[in-house]
């Protein structure tokens, strides 16, 4: 049986002599990523700012009735919903504000929520309400907090790791790409405005992950050529791990990005927003493991020397010292 | 490497088959297929997101406690001062801002005072750390301010009081198994799988159910009860509101000289026989009974108000001493509230109010549908996926999906086995983990390829292939579980439901990936004898 290859063997691209120009533009999109983030700002659910959000399918529609629902619901005097879709057209989620005073008095929200489900389905008979979810102002605070405070300890932990494994430079590059990767990642949800909610944060802490899990396997294979070829420049040995990884790279790749298809595609609505962080996060991770994980080692002034098995201890040291300073 | 003894293949099989045969139970009721009664059946749980219910977060406010403390301390003080020495008398007591403070009248009495409130002020904990600090100032004002321990301390003994009567209460409610636990220092969480509206739920929890009887203070003219000034020894308190809602106005009645309704042995809804409307009966326990019958007693043709959490229900005369040890309370109570009073009553008070901050409810429907859809997603995707590894890497392909096929059988069993959820996030981490199983067997097979073409024999380029591989699976696996850990560590909900099955995937996909594997590919290469492999 004739195997299926994905790419040639000896591939030899020239990844790297691309990496001034990649490394401008990642640059900038980063740059343009937290513009968006601080200008425009994320679509935060509940979870994170408090309210209710409600969750309504109309299982006879091909589509919600978003503008009339919203006429509908401001009319109740509640304040102006947002109402968003997720998943298939015909599912939305309602998100209010918390009425005045309901962090006193859960009767109120609970009053709101009955009121706006009650008039949903006294107006659309096919509207079946799928959840309704209230998060107070305290919590919510508290369950931002918690989801920074574990992206920020994963990605230092993390990153304290691989310096302990490779180089501390190695490390640099890994939290950098890790940057890189959460940084657009934040910015596409910026500009979609998808629903950024906790489930997002599991995604994101997902991709740190896969990105990651990349970023290792070239490294990896940076590692064993640099101690394999002593004489060869950076640029070239980085290209030949790069190149020899490949195949592996495009395999699971692939894998993944058929596993995620089905879930965006068949899966259920609610995990959507998840899937397509994480899918787009393949792509980016994949993207920085090459042209940012990789290009800083020369910068950072890796050599084969990094790697020479017989330095001592003192030695090590001593140009640690030199390197750092 | 490739090195396996008989015992260490057999282990290996054992591992495999029972870690799988665990999820046995699991996939038979997702089927709808009844396994025979009798036999070990542990089952994976389905998250609420999954299978429908109720999810609320229960807070308890600490300064209530605290404010619970101090005026306990208060009455403590004026006691145990009263039982000492009749002679020291003290005054401008007061138990606002945080701390009790007194005035004592005679300062060559002070250190008689502190002598006489020192045991009290003892912590009940081993830590040995005292529950108050004294602070004498200006020469004769006491300041008794709780320390934090003493506070944590008390919050903490409230808290589980506060799971205890919480679970009584749902228990009465009849709804099926809920998960009742205490989050953080002063929260709650209630889940209650297939609840569709917690609205009667929230109403019981929502209740103190804190029952007093106090006298009235006759002495209080009304307009200044309006005004909301109360005569000395007494306090105003609102009457409940009517049934329709409307508030009725309030009623000053004497702080001290009252009892507790909390020494009860039963608590029923019965029906008023002239009104015909819901009433509560109550029995009190012997000691209860003795102070109740004390209490009416002492006040025959006064009026006394029965006080639930703050409102007064009625303020009935006593026309003869109730010496039965049992009471009715009315009160405009609703058919539903009754019951539920009865219950919170039986049930005892909860120690401090317990707050809604956090409510998620998920209709059956979308838990079903879900599930449905994830299954068909991830049914479609593995297929999918397998046709793919089979056409990259052949026949090592097919060992990579036998062992994919393990790994979700062990994580679904070892889930099982642990009692951990499954929530929509787990699904998601379940399939991260397959990707990283797959990665696993990709990152060998082309190290095997690698090995092939440098010109190794076949044995040794497999052999080889496992070797270097395995640095870069370790290394990235363990990146992993540190980014796995710290979401277990300080995620919530969702988040941790996902870190957890990412951390069990982490484990059964490097042991079926690598070590399983192995150990078919070599028993393989022992048979077969190969000298050419399709890679």
């Amino acid at each position: 049986m004739k195997l299926l290859k994905l790419v040639p063997d000896n591939t030899n691209i020239k990844f790297l002599r691309w990496r001034g120009p990649f490394y401008v533009i990642s640059l900038l999109l980063m740059a343009a990523s937290l513009g968006l983030v601080f200008t425009k700002g994320l679509n935060l659910g509940v979870d994170f700012i408090g309210g209710q959000m409600i969750r309504v399918t109309f299982t006879q529609s091909a589509e919600a009735p978003v503008a009339p629902l919203r006429s509908e619901i401001e009319a109740l005097g509640y304040g102006e919903p947002i109402i968003q879709r997720y998943g298939k057209p015909n599912e939305i989620s309602i998100r209010m504000k918390l009425p005045e005073g309901a962090d006193h008095d859960s009767g109120l929200s609970d009053k709101m929520a009955r009121t706006i489900t009650a008039d949903i389905k006294a107006k659309h008979a096919d509207a079946r309400v799928d959840g309704v979810d209230s998060v107070s102002g305290k919590v919510s605070g508290e369950l931002w907090h918690s989801a920074v405070l574990s992206l920020g300890l994963a990605a230092l932990a993390v990153a304290a790791y691989i310096w302990l494994r490779f180089e501390w430079q190695f490390g640099v590059g890994a939290l950098f790409s890790l940057v890189h990767d959460v940084t657009l990642t934040l910015g596409m949800f910026a500009v979609t405005q998808i629903e950024f909610d906790l489930t997002i944060v599991a995604a994101l802490l997902t991709l740190i992950g896969y990105s990651l899990n990349d970023t290792i396997v070239v490294y990896d294979r940076i590692r064993e050529n640099l101690k394999k070829y002593r004489k060869m420049p950076m640029p070239e040995l980085l290209d030949l791990s790069v190149n020899e990884t490949l195949h592996r790279t495009l395999a699971t790749s692939l894998s993944m990005l058929i596993t995620l298809t089905a879930l965006l595609l068949l899966g259920p609505g609610v995990i959507f927003g998840f899937t397509a962080a994480i899918t787009l996060g393949i792509f980016v991770g994949t993207y920085s493991s090459i042209y940012m994980a990789a290009p800083i080692l020369i910068w950072l002034k890796v050599t084969s020397k990094s790697f020479v098995p017989t330095e001592s201890a003192l030695d090590k040291q001593e140009r640690l010292a030199r390197e750092g300073a | 490497m490739l090195e396996f003894s008989r015992l260490k293949a057999i282990w290996l099989w054992v591992i495999t088959l029972v870690a799988a045969a665990a999820a046995i139970p699991s996939i038979t009721a997702t089927m709808g297929l009844a396994l025979p009664a009798g036999i070990y059946a542990p089952k994976v749980n389905l998250g609420l997101d999954l299978a429908g219910g109720s999810h609320i977060l229960l807070e308890a406010d600490p300064s209530q406690v605290r404010q619970q403390r101090i005026e306990g301390m208060d009455e403590s003080v004026r006691n145990k001062l009263k039982q000492a020495n009749p002679d020291i008398r003290i005054s401008d007591i007061s138990n606002r801002d945080g701390a009790l403070t007194f005035l004592v009248e005679d300062p060559s009495k002070v250190d008689a005072v502190r002598e006489a409130i020192l045991p009290l002020t003892n912590g009940a904990g081993l830590t040995g750390a005292r529950d108050w600090t004294i602070n004498v100032i200006d020469g004769n004002r006491f300041v008794l301010t709780p320390t934090p321990e003493g506070i944590d301390l008390a919050v903490a003994q409230a808290m589980e009081t506060a799971v205890e009567v919480v679970r009584k209460r749902i228990d009465a409610l009849g709804t099926r198994e809920p998960t009742i636990i205490r989050s953080g220092p002063n929260r709650i969480v209630v889940q209650v799988p297939g609840l569709q509206d917690p609205q009667a739920l929230k109403n019981l929890l929502g209740q103190t159910a804190k029952l007093e009887f106090k006298l009235v203070d006759t002495t209080a003219l009304q307009s200044d009860i309006q005004r909301g000034v109360a005569p000395p020894g007494s306090e105003i308190v609102p009457y409940a509101a009517g049934k329709d809602g409307a508030p009725v106005g309030s009623i000053a009645v004497k702080r001290l000289g009252g009892i507790r309704g909390d020494q009860l042995t039963n608590a029923q809804v019965t029906n008023n026989q002239q009104t015909n409307e819901p009433q509560v009966a109550i029995t009190f326990n012997t000691e209860g009974g003795a102070r109740f019958a004390k209490l009416t007693t002492q006040n025959v043709n006064k009026p006394f108000a029965i006080i639930l959490d703050g409102k007064v229900l009625s303020a009935p005369n006593i026309n003869e001493p109730i010496l039965g040890g049992s009471a009715v309370i009315s009160g405009n109570f609703t058919t539903q509230a009754a019951s539920n009073l009865a219950i919170s009553l039986r049930s005892g008070a909860l120690p401090v109010d317990l707050k809604v901050v956090e409510e998620r409810t998920v209709g059956p429907d979308l838990g079903a549908d879900s599930i449905r859809k994830g299954m068909i997603a991830m049914a479609v995707g593995t297929l999918a996926l397998v046709a793919f590894i089979l056409a990259v890497y052949g026949r090592f392909g097919m060992y990579a999906c036998i062992a994919l096929v393990f790994n979700v059988l062990m994580i679904l069993g070892i889930m099982a086995l642990i009692g951990t959820t499954l929530t929509l996030p787990g699904i998601a981490g379940f399939v991260l983990t397959i990707g990283a199983a797959v990665d696993a067997n990709v990152l060998i097979n082309e190290r095997i390829r690698e090995e092939r073409h440098r010109g190794r024999r076949v044995f040794q380029a497999v052999e080889m292939g496992y070797k270097e591989a395995s640095r870069a699976i370790f290394d990235a696996n363990i990146t992993n579980v540190i980014a796995a850990v710290s979401m277990a560590a300080f995620g919530t909900g969702p988040v941790r439901g996902f870190a957890i099955v990412l951390l069990i995937g982490i484990a059964t996909s490097v042991f079926t990936a690598v070590t399983m594997t192995r150990m078919w590919v070599a028993q393989w290469l022992r048979k077969a004898r190969p000298t050419e492999i399709a890679l």
